[in-house]
């Protein structure tokens, strides 16, 4: 059974479609990279997987369970497998790093505050920094910022963490810390949807590549027939354009 | 200037003090019941007209509706009106009811506008990211979004409180024993202009300084600079 079953997903902004009759199956510790032209629904999906948009029509399943999207109730539970890192890190500023991670453990599943903090120190200790603990957001560089994100993610335990273009918001020399973090928590299995225009970095960690355009899937494959061998005109015209840099 | 210090010895007399006293009492209670009131059902309104917290949309409208009528009706007129509706229910209530009735939704709805100006200025991703971790939206404004609106708030809030205490004199009209309405009844009773007006002037200044003080301390306090 897979861990994630998206089938024949469909998602507008507005009037405008953005994700059309998306399909998708992922594996248990499979790592996907969703690659694409800007504004293809890349960020969309993993907006929709989350909740954060309402879907129009279609179906999602997590190990065999149909995700409800309709009600609070149903969302609460979809958003506890589900953890979410921003292209912005989205950390919140008024707290410090440690802060932001034991945050929603604490508050929202009301966990023993002692237990999730040394949990939180352990985990930014993973993201290398164990010293940066007590900064807020705008002390730290974006690369920090976004492990933290990382870390915060990790500290809700979820079943599948969703990248959405860690690394674009980064300066080039901060990207690889970041990447470092990923590849960590890729070699320990845990599922990950990750979309990135790292392509070199994709195509070493990523178990399946999915390649979206104008808000449809047009091709999926590992990464070797993503890159080298396109079965599609439009995907090797985009690997061709990316690759030629 | 002789004459006015001759007579200032009369117009400080002991009952003109107490006189005064019980004004400016009735100004700053005014005020700070006006001032509080109004912030705190203002503060409501905004939370009420965010859609990031309520759903039900006649709600947020009602919300609107309520701050765009009371921000445009002048304060005077919405004197009349208040005191006029009290009537009409046929409650008795004191004229000090009124005024602060008037000022407390004349206060809500200007800060309302405040503080949804500084919900606003907080960058979605904040309700985004608190929304994805699970938080309620009531959780999310208290432990996100406000802390960092205060920044935004303060300011023109305390710019528009000190304003509101100014604004209480009009509560003069109706016969509230404010400072206004003192310094205008000693007037009348021979005192020179100079001294009556020039006194509260004086107390109003006492009473809007310290506002002043209070709002930078808060500010302080509240929103320290690095909270983005």
């Amino acid at each position: 059974m897979p861990h994630l079953a998206i089938d024949n997903l469909n998602a507008d902004y507005g009037a405008t479609p953005i994700l059309r009759d998306v399909d998708l199956s992922v594996e248990r510790g499979e790592i996907v990279a969703i690659i694409g032209p800007s504004g293809s629904g890349k960020s969309t999906l993993l907006r929709v997987l989350t909740g954060l948009l309402k879907p129009r029509s279609g179906r999602v399943e997590i190990a065999g369970e149909v995700v409800n999207y309709t009600s609070a109730a149903a969302l609460r539970k979809v958003r506890d497998r589900f953890a979410i890192v921003f292209q912005q890190y989205n950390l919140f500023q008024n707290m410090t790093a440690l802060r932001n991670v034991t945050i929603a453990p604490t508050i929202v599943k009301k966990r023993n505050a002692a237990e999730v903090e040394r949990e939180a120190r352990a985990l930014l200790e993973k993201v290398g920094l164990s010293h940066r603990i007590d900064a807020y957001p705008d002390e730290m560089s974006g690369g920090q910022q976004q492990r933290v994100a990382i870390a915060r993610a990790l500290a809700l335990k979820p079943e599948i963490l969703l990248l959405d273009e860690v690394t674009s918001a980064l300066d080039p020399e901060l990207v690889a810390e970041v990447l470092d973090t990923i590849r960590t928590l890729a070699s320990e299995g845990m599922t990950m949807l990750i979309v990135s225009h790292e392509m070199a970095f994709v195509r070493e960690v990523a178990t399946k590549v999915v390649f979206m355009a104008d808000g449809r899937i047009v091709e999926v494959g590992p990464p070797a027939q993503i890159f080298d061998a396109p079965q599609t005109e439009r995907c090797a015209e985009f690997v061709r354009r990316i690759l030629r840099h | 200037m002789a004459a006015l210090i001759e007579e200032a010895g009369r117009f400080y007399s002991y009952y003109n003090l107490i006189y005064l006293g019980k004004a400016f009492l009735f100004t700053i209670l005014l005020s700070f019941a006006g001032c509080g009131i109004g912030f705190v059902l203002g503060a409501g309104l905004a939370v009420m007209r965010h859609p990031r917290i309520v759903s039900f949309a006649p709600l947020r409208w009602f919300a609107l509706l309520y701050v765009e009528l009371f921000r445009r009706i002048p304060f005077l007129v919405l004197l009349m009106v208040v005191f006029f509706a009290f009537q009409l229910a046929g409650a008795d209530v004191t004229m000090f009811t009124v005024a602060a009735t008037t000022v407390a939704l004349s206060a809500s709805a200007f800060s309302a506008e405040n503080v949804r100006a500084g919900l606003e200025s907080i960058h979605p991703n904040q309700w985004d990211a608190a929304e994805a971790m699970n938080m309620g939206g009531l959780t999310a404004l208290r432990r996100v979004v406000l802390p960092q609106s205060w920044r935004v708030i303060i300011p023109p809030s305390m710019t528009y409180s000190v304003g509101l205490v100014k604004a209480t004199s009009i509560a003069s009209q109706i016969g509230v024993l404010e400072l206004t309405y003192a310094a205008k009844i000693l007037n009348q009773k021979g005192f020179s202009a100079a001294l009556c007006f020039g006194t509260i002037l004086v107390l109003y200044f006492c009473l809007c300084y310290p506002l002043n003080l209070f709002a930078t301390s808060l500010e302080k306090r509240l929103a320290p600079s690095r909270n983005r």
